[in-house]
């Protein structure tokens, strides 16, 4: 879940209110079932792993004593610790002769890998992070996401996520809390449904005129409903073939042999009396995977002479993808997003 | 006062070690004494005025009044008054000299603890570090190389003022130097100059050492 709005909404606040580093002053926070205020404050926020932009990591002590904080505060034994830590190192990709390092001799990147592992060594089950990767470059801060993402389907937690980042909450969110300067809530939706179906003028204009743009990083060609499009086998009758063009409104005609796509064919060359296979062809430029998103297929496409892109999985012929088709996907309820998280 | 230095009075005459070696030792010994005690004693001072300065933000100001007052005071006339007092005791070289270390150190102690960053704080707080566990294993730790510094600032400091508390009795290496200036011998003189210098030298060394041995981490930051 991904907590998003301007300056003063009260993501922070929100955030922040579940492991009570700010005291609610009215309503009722539960974790699986139980009020957060049962629980004397630090019990509850060693339950809580906790990740914050500047990471915080203690510069006194090695990556390894850092990330074993809370187990060691917990008490368990050495070995249980050790062991820990081997495992969360792999978790989250750090190099293990770091371990023995001082926060301030790794990167910015390295130092929130670090700062994960350490929310994450007592295996809690809700994960807060306050703007995790505000603080790292661009490039970083997309691979760290992506991470964040793999980890996540490894690990299975509530994650609650504070950014100011509208991309950052569409491409890691399953939900989206959107809240506006006072701490209004304006919507609670998937990412998609955000950007389709925006509650009001101000979720409009927060999430942009560009929102068609960016629902299109959201689906995959593989969301699409199949269309075979001007297709045909090679070895079909000419008349047939014509029929097909007639009926796609196509200039092109695409042939397959079983399940490969051979390529494109001009619609004026296709007469009776001359095999398909004897016409020239010309080989599909423009492809995309089922996985590839939308928009990467919208500039195929926007790229090939034949305003459309093959699906091509792995060799296999999977329909064909055009931009009304795609256009009508917008319409439509795309709401399978990506991997889950937050 | 007659600065010739001739045969019979030369700047350093080695025998006196031998001859007065006793006078010497217990010179050091109570020199060494004098300048731990009152950085002991100002260290505890100023370790509860810091904390009482944490807790307390406004009280910091009138905290460093205070101790900027008391460090201004010219160290003979504090020994003097306080002999009208407290007469020629232990004491009364004591308290300036605890007095005059409790600037540094506090200012010090001050400028380690604000030298935690914040996120550090809201980390060890996130993480459910209690209040205390905070303070010793997380914000003490950071702060030792300021706390250092001051205490080694302090004692060199200190090693020289021990000296001007000969005038109350209790100078310990001050009392051979203010001993060989009434006499005009240089002897004395040369050697209470000296081992002051040595002991103050050496104390500085000490503490670098200490504070290089306990914050490895803070060395390693200048080598990434």
């Amino acid at each position: 879940m991904v907590l998003i709005g301007p300056s003063g909404c009260g993501k922070t606040t929100t955030l922040r209110m579940i492991n009570r580093l700010i005291e609610p002053t009215s309503g009722r926070i539960e974790i699986q079932g139980e009020d957060v205020t049962d629980l004397p404050a630090t019990d509850l926020r060693r339950g809580i792993g906790y990740v914050i932009q500047q990471v915080g990591l203690f510069p006194h002590r090695t990556i390894e004593a850092n990330i074993a904080t809370v187990p060691r505060t917990l008490g368990w034994d050495r070995s249980r610790i050790r062991a820990r830590v081997e495992e969360l190192v792999e978790v989250v990709g750090i190099d293990r002769e770091m371990l023995a390092r001082y926060p301030d001799e790794l990167s910015g990147g390295q130092q929130q890998r670090v700062g994960v592992a350490r929310a994450l060594a007592a295996d809690p089950p809700v994960l807060l992070m306050d703007e995790p990767f505000g603080a790292v470059d661009p490039i970083v801060r997309g691979r760290l996401q992506d991470e964040l993402l793999e980890l996540q389907a490894r690990v299975h937690k509530t994650i609650v996520l504070v950014t100011h980042d509208l991309d950052e909450a569409i491409k890691i969110a399953d939900k989206i809390v959107l809240l506006n300067v006072g701490g209004a809530l304006e919507q609670y939706a998937s990412p998609d449904e955000l950007l389709r179906e925006p509650a009001n003028a101000f979720v409009e204009s927060f999430v942009g005129d560009d929102r068609s743009m960016r629902r299109l990083t959201l689906a995959t060609v593989g969301d699409l409903p199949y269309e075979r499009g001007p297709v045909v086998p090679i070895d079909t009758p000419p008349a047939d073939a014509r029929a097909v063009l007639a009926d796609q409104r196509s200039e092109w005609l695409g042939v397959t042999d079983g399940e490969a796509f051979l390529g494109w064919i001009e619609g004026a060359e296709v007469k009776d009396g001359v095999h398909l296979d004897d016409l020239h062809r010309f080989l599909p430029a423009a492809q995309v995977e089922p996985s590839s998103t939308l928009r990467n297929a919208m500039e195929v496409i926007m790229n090939s002479r034949t305003s459309v892109a093959v699906i091509n999985d792995h060799g296999r012929f999977c329909g064909v993808v055009t931009l009304e088709r795609i256009r009508a996907g917008l319409d439509s309820d795309l709401s399978a997003t990506p991997e889950p998280a937050g | 006062m007659v600065l010739a230095t001739g045969a019979a009075n030369p700047l350093l005459r080695w025998s006196y070690f031998v001859e007065q070696w006793d006078r010497i030792e217990e010179a050091i010994f109570q020199h060494v004494q004098l300048t731990l005690l009152a950085v002991a004693f100002g260290f505890v001072i100023s370790a509860a005025l810091a904390f009482l300065g944490m807790r307390y933000r406004w009280t910091i100001t009138p905290i460093t009044l205070f101790a900027a007052f008391l460090y201004t005071i010219p160290s003979v006339a504090f020994f003097g008054v306080l002999v009208s007092y407290l007469g020629l005791t232990l004491l009364t070289a004591l308290i300036p000299l605890t007095a005059f270390t409790i600037l540094i150190l506090v200012t010090n102690i001050l400028d380690g603890f604000s030298s935690v960053p914040a996120s550090v704080r809201e980390a060890a707080d996130g993480m459910g570090l209690t209040p205390a566990q905070r303070l010793f294993t997380v914000e003490v730790p950071i702060a030792v190389p300021y706390i250092i510094n001051g205490l080694r600032i302090a004692t060199v400091t200190t090693v020289g003022l021990v000296t001007v508390a000969a005038i109350v009795g209790y100078g310990g290496l001050g009392r051979l130097i203010l001993d060989g200036l009434r006499r005009t011998f240089w002897t004395p003189l040369t050697i209470g100059a000296s081992l002051s210098i040595l002991l103050a030298l050496l104390f500085d060394l000490l503490f670098y050492a200490l504070g290089a041995w306990l914050t490895p981490w803070a060395r390693r930051r200048q080598a990434p």
